[in-house]
């Protein structure tokens, strides 16, 4: 199972309601995924501050700050429960490996718009842990996950963020991953975890530096064998794309406001006008996207 | 009678329909604000009229007898799967596997349905008034499936006995289905179900599909076909 949603604002009148809308629609996914519960929320940039995403796990946010601050001059560490988004001005190329040297944290993605919160237990929890009622944004992603191939912890958490600004959600299993990957880490990719989805994230990572999202994912449709429904986001936009089978379901609502995906319909019946919206299933093997 | 989703239960609104008490005569009920729920008028058995005004889930209508429910929206996957009598009316579009293995009773789309319409049926009748998406009617053995629009890849794959009626384009044929010829009464029985969905389309437009009975039993020489 595994439940994705996913809201583009077409507009500004929701920018400030967005993380209220996410998590309606994250809670009543709870059904198709109790065990973990995850989200990435866009921001437009601001003065080219990067902000990175990181989980505390174990480590005291005292103990990160005073660690962190004999390596980098910072600019902010915004902490939400035990997740902290650290903003800098410095770039990725310099911050992430030294992130990487603290095997405590996971850096869970970065980039100049995006913020990922993910954590185990049910998405109600979630949620509330990390207020998403509070954020606003122009764009999110969210999933609640079912786990089946894959251990219940953060790693195995979505959205998986492999790249800058990108991130990747994902309702099914893929059945080549372990040969994508090697070939995968072969040129460079690195992966925190055993996860199918995080193979995939990466795929379209290392893919996206030839191409655009939407051609990308179209070029997935032959690299990538399974069952999936895919929402995958950029700073500007996300797309959509259901396998060629489609067993894992979608459905589309558009207004003139917002477009709004998620695995089952109930998870936008609370959404502003959505019965007056163009609400439509994403035909399998066609890749639907919004913004550039 | 009004009965509110937002101010009840799905289980009690469920229970209610399937327990009506016949000495009353209240027939006509309006379910509101279904938002989308599952299972939404599973398992009714009377002879009752229940209209939903709005989007429903998953298996709506579900093992459906004599009841006649109209959906005034869409709805998700497995709309009366498993029928046995009665009708169902979709008045927008349908998920996949709709009218999934269902014995009877006859379901009315206005809009497309999505994958695996009418998979595994066993004697309903499906009028679409869209289009179909892929492997349509797979496995499907009795009834009778209309499309007025057009039918996706790999229609009636393994198919039985059931007659496939459609008036637009086909994609692909699926394994031993095949188009066949259009006899008398097959144009009489089409009639009446375009009838039925109140059409007046002349039963001439359709071209009709069934199997070509090679694959019902195994046959080493068909082995790549199973």
């Amino acid at each position: 199972m595994c439940g994705i949603v996913g809201i583009y604002l077409k507009s500004k009148k929701f920018e400030k309601s967005l993380g209220g809308m996410l998590s309606k629609m994250l809670v009543s996914m709870e059904s198709r995924g109790p065990d973990s519960a995850g989200f990435a929320i866009y921001n437009k940039d601001k003065n080219k501050i990067y902000k990175y995403s990181i989980c505390l796990n174990e480590m005291s946010f005292e103990r990160f700050r005073k660690e962190i601050k004999k390596k980098i001059k910072l600019t902010k560490l915004d902490k939400n429960s035990d997740h902290v988004i650290l903003k800098s001005t410095e770039k990725p190329s310099k911050i992430v490996p030294i992130l990487e040297d603290f095997k405590e944290i996971s850096l869970v993605g970065y980039g100049k718009s995006i913020e990922i919160f993910k954590q185990v237990g049910k998405p109600s929890n979630v949620v509330k842990k990390f207020d998403l009622n509070k954020f606003s944004g122009s764009h999110a992603i969210g999933h609640t996950r079912m786990a089946t191939e894959s251990a219940i912890t953060t790693d195995g958490s979505h959205p998986y963020s492999t790249g800058e600004d990108e991130c990747l959600v994902h309702n099914g299993s893929l059945s080549n991953h372990n040969n994508l990957r090697r070939k995968l880490k072969k040129n460079g990719s690195k992966f925190n975890s055993d996860n199918d989805t995080e193979v995939a994230a990466g795929y379209i990572s290392n893919s996206l530096k030839d191409r655009n999202l939407k051609q990308t994912l179209k070029k997935g449709l032959s690299d990538l064998d399974g069952f999936y429904t895919f929402i995958a986001g950029t700073h500007s936009g996300f797309a959509i794309l259901r396998d060629e089978i489609a067993c894992k379901p979608a459905v589309i609502a558009e207004t003139k406001d917002y477009v709004a995906i998620s695995s089952e319909f109930q998870a936008m019946a609370h959404l502003p006008n959505v019965n007056s919206a163009k609400i439509f299933e994403p035909e399998p093997g066609v890749v639907y996207s919004w913004g550039k | 009678m009004l009965l509110d989703l937002k101010k009840l239960k799905l289980r009690s609104v469920n229970e209610k329909l399937q327990n009506i008490d016949r000495k009353k005569n209240k027939r006509d009920f309006v379910i509101s604000n279904p938002e989308g729920n599952h299972a939404v008028c599973a398992g009714l058995t009377d002879n009752i009229d229940v209209t939903i005004k709005g989007h429903v889930g998953y298996y709506c209508a579900g093992m459906n007898q004599n009841a006649n429910i109209t959906v005034e929206g869409n709805v998700g996957t497995g709309v009366a799967e498993n029928m046995m009598s009665g009708n169902v009316h979709v008045k927008g579009n349908a998920s996949q596997s709709a009218g999934a293995t269902a014995h009877g009773g006859t379901l009315i789309i206005d809009g497309d349905t999505s994958s695996r319409c009418g998979i595994s049926m066993k004697g309903i009748d499906i009028i679409v008034k869209g289009s179909v998406g892929h492997m349509s009617a797979f496995m499907a053995q009795s009834g009778n499936l209309v499309v007025f629009g057009d039918a996706g890849e790999a229609l009636g794959d393994s198919l039985y006995e059931t007659n496939i009626y459609v008036k637009g384009k086909v994609k692909s044929l699926g394994a031993d289905c095949e188009e066949k010829k259009m006899n008398k009464q097959h144009k009489i029985k089409l009639k009446e179900l375009l009838k039925k969905a109140g059409s007046n389309i002349k039963p001439e437009q359709f071209k009709r599909y069934g199997s070509a009975r090679k694959l019902y039993n195994f046959n080493i020489d068909n082995v790549s076909n199973y």
